[in-house]
């Protein structure tokens, strides 16, 4: 199913950037480095597209482009949809011999605002009609190119433009919807979570999700300092933390077969590694008020619903739930 | 110059008409979602896919947005695309109409024309397209089942030619045209597809600075569909409307060629004059209600009255010269319209030709009838009472109502 390639970070650093500097994003912008490593991991012809959003805005302000694949842009709630036209035309002009390359391959990147909410019905009807073509959803949790405003991708607590923390709400009431398991019940082939921190699996995984025949859904995970109130630098070390602490464990599921990813794999064996969420809230300003005496109870449910789905997860992948 | 070709005559509905014309043009990739009165032609092309009757990628979308889109982007990618849609369909497509003419994306769809909700009606009028007059589309509308089947033959050419660029909608009215059986004279498979031709693309000049063909091409990517913003987007824009000014011209050369093939023509291809050339009185209408309005002025005709029709074929881009130089000799006009533009002052159609004769020193009467929505029968009675209430406002020489409906309870 899956090829044997192995790469060095000196192979990465040598392979040229398909996704290039020069783009407007902010300082410490999680989303860019995923889509540079997500980039790294082509294995030939490559076609792009991207929905609107963050990352849409700052690669192709005209007449400037991040792209040196082919890229297209067509609207916010489409992904899936613009994936299908594109890897339906190969399909076709390939057998008429109008496209002489042999294999092109799809990738669609799309935020959590396109993937949760508005695109999740273009890109659930692509995986039922099995296009062959990697999805790529960075997921910085709010509309951040609008100016923070809640996604389904929003974790419970977290203050935004539109789910404020106020005197009498906590910020953000509902939880974060589990849209990589909603993925692996389309009984798709190649579903994976993934965090730029771990750079080597997030490359491998993308690298899967290219090569599998058929719909592969790639979730990254992607902080954002400016809708985040975290600073610049930190934002690879929250992507760490996001995994430590269980908040985001890094897996895969092959044709639905749940297995942990080696980082979340060590934390299942040995427990006494998993770290708090505190730590991980406490370095971001969307939580602050979870830090004053009258929300500190919020701060404990998100630990108790971190620690269910991580349970839960555990069950998936078929590991023991260990006290 | 080409004579005309043997054709078979063939007893098709107008979707089935369509659906033929589509399949005939070696289109690449069809994206579409089944909606009334439109059907049929999705139905139809489904058929030719599963029996291998067609070279082309069906793509069963989940939404006619979808349905746009993966046209868009498949077209992009070098494809020639079509899709069918009505009424619902094609408002939710909207957003994407407007981002299909600005990627200069030659799509071609056909529309069984049909009433919009609320309340919710599946008959035929003209509601939908006019609604999308402004996104940026070729709007072509068909008189019969013979004509939605021409016309969506030369709309291929129309859209992908390199001076157009531009989408193409072929409006068939619903259920008159969509549902009812004509007999349709079609063209051998090999003769619309060498009418066709393989797509062609401009050359562009990539970010890199060269000279590159239009297209999502790996060897020779570029960018298609950016951000651009204060200091690009206008002159974007312009160019658009540079490719509706060419269009006028190349819907007239397509419409004559097709015309040497297959020996039909519609007027120039964008307007279509029926015993207009001494009518002291007119009727403007697109579409099917053409035919009835025919019949009306052949019997007016034979009692003497000086009766007239003038079907716009191509609303858009407007054949604003055509319009003037067909009506220059007429006293009345009264314009039909099959939708609502609420709070206007009459319909669209209405609206436009009014404006149109605004630079004409002496113009005529200009009226308005809105009729037949949600599929209501507009009869030759009818017709004939807008001829009688032109003839009243030429002998008393005022407008009492410009703005009328035809057939509704008041």
């Amino acid at each position: 199913m899956f090829s044997e390639w192995k790469f060095t970070a000196k192979d990465i650093a040598k392979k040229p950037d398909l996704f290039t500097s020069g783009h407007r994003a902010c300082a410490g912008c999680a989303p860019a480095t995923v889509l540079r490593l997500v980039m790294k991991a082509v294995r030939g012809p490559t076609i792009a597209t991207n929905v609107t959003g963050c990352m849409e805005v700052v690669s192709t302000i005209y007449p400037y482009t991040s792209w040196a694949v082919p890229w297209v842009h067509t609207a916010f709630e489409n992904a899936g949809a613009n994936a299908s036209g594109i890897e339906a035309a190969i399909k076709i002009l390939k057998k008429k011999g109008r496209i002489k390359q042999g294999q092109i391959d799809v990738i669609a990147f799309a935020g959590d605002g396109g993937t949760y909410d508005i695109g999740i019905q273009a890109l659930s009807g692509a995986v039922e009609r099995g296009h062959d073509f990697l999805y790529v959803l960075y997921d910085n949790e709010a509309y951040m190119n609008t100016g923070i405003q809640r996604s389904g991708g929003t974790p419970h607590g977290a203050s935004t433009t539109t789910s404020p923390a106020g005197a009498v709400i906590p910020g953000k009431l509902e939880y974060k919807k589990p849209i990589a398991d909603i993925m692996v019940a389309h009984e798709m082939p190649y579903v994976a979570t993934a965090s730029p921190y771990y750079w080597r699996d997030l490359i491998t995984k993308a690298r899967k999700g290219i090569e599998v025949n058929g719909p592969a859904f790639l979730h990254a995970f992607a902080p954002c300092p400016r809708g985040w109130r975290s600073d610049p630098s930190k934002s690879i070390e929250l992507s760490r933390l996001a995994v430590e602490t269980c908040i985001f464990p890094l897996w895969e599921a092959v044709n639905g077969e749940y297995q942990l990813s080696a980082p979340s794999k060590v934390i299942a064996l040995r427990p006494d590694r998993e770290k708090p969420v505190k730590e991980y809230l406490q370095m971001q300003g969307r939580f602050r008020h979870l830090f004053t005496p009258k929300f500190e109870k919020v701060t404990e449910q998100i630990q108790r619903i971190t620690d269910e789905r991580w349970q839960r997860l555990l069950k998936k992948c078929g590991m023991s739930t260990t006290a | 110059m080409e004579s005309v070709v043997k054709q078979k005559v063939l007893a098709l509905n107008g979707d089935e008409a369509v659906a033929y014309a589509a399949k005939q043009s070696d289109v690449d990739v069809v994206a579409a979602y089944p909606v009334t009165p439109q059907t049929i032609i999705v139905e139809k092309f489904s058929e030719y896919v599963a029996n291998g009757e067609v070279e082309t990628e069906f793509v069963c979308v989940e939404s006619e947005h979808s349905a746009m889109t993966a046209c868009l982007t498949a077209s992009a990618t070098g494809a020639r695309t079509f899709t069918a849609t009505a009424a619902p369909g094609l408002a939710l497509m909207h957003e994407m109409l407007f981002v299909a003419s600005g990627c200069r994306a030659p799509v071609v769809m056909a529309v069984a024309n049909r009433a919009l909700s609320a309340p919710i009606n599946i008959h035929g009028d003209h509601s939908d397209t006019m609604a999308e007059r402004d996104s940026g589309w070729i709007q072509i509308y068909a008189e019969n089942s013979q004509e939605a089947y021409d016309s969506v033959v030369q709309a291929f050419r129309i859209a992908e030619n390199m001076e157009v660029l531009l989408p193409v909608i072929v409006g068939l009215d619903g259920f008159t045209l969509s549902h009812t059986l004509e007999n349709v004279h079609g063209l051998p498979d090999g003769v619309v597809r060498k009418f066709v031709g393989n797509r062609q693309f401009p050359l562009v000049t990539s970010h890199e600075g060269k000279a590159v063909p239009f297209k999502l091409d790996t060897e020779k990517p570029i960018t298609i569909g950016p951000l651009a913003l204060q200091n690009y987007y206008f002159e974007f824009k312009r160019q658009q409307e540079d490719g509706m000014t060419n269009a006028l011209k190349i819907i007239r050369q397509v419409h004559k060629e097709y015309a040497q093939i297959s020996g039909r023509q519609y007027g120039d291809g964008l307007l279509e004059p029926y015993n207009l050339e001494d009518a002291e009185i007119a009727v403007i209408c697109l579409g099917s209600t053409a035919g009835t309005v025919k019949t009306v002025v052949n019997d007016l005709r034979a009692e003497g009255v000086k009766a007239g029709l003038l079907r716009i074929r191509t609303f858009r881009p407007l054949p604003v010269e055509g319009i003037i130089k067909a009506l220059q000799n007429v006293k009345a006009v009264a314009v039909m319209d099959r939708s609502m533009s609420f709070g206007g002052h009459g319909g669209p159609v209405f609206h436009e030709v009014r404006h149109v004769l605004y630079d004409v020193s002496e113009h005529p009467y200009v009226v308005n009838y809105i009729y037949g929505l949600g599929g209501r029968d507009t009869g030759p009675s009818q017709i004939r009472e807008i001829y009688e209430d032109l003839q009243r406002i030429l002998q008393t020489q005022r407008v009492e109502k410009p703005v009328q409906y035809v057939g509704l309870r008041e």
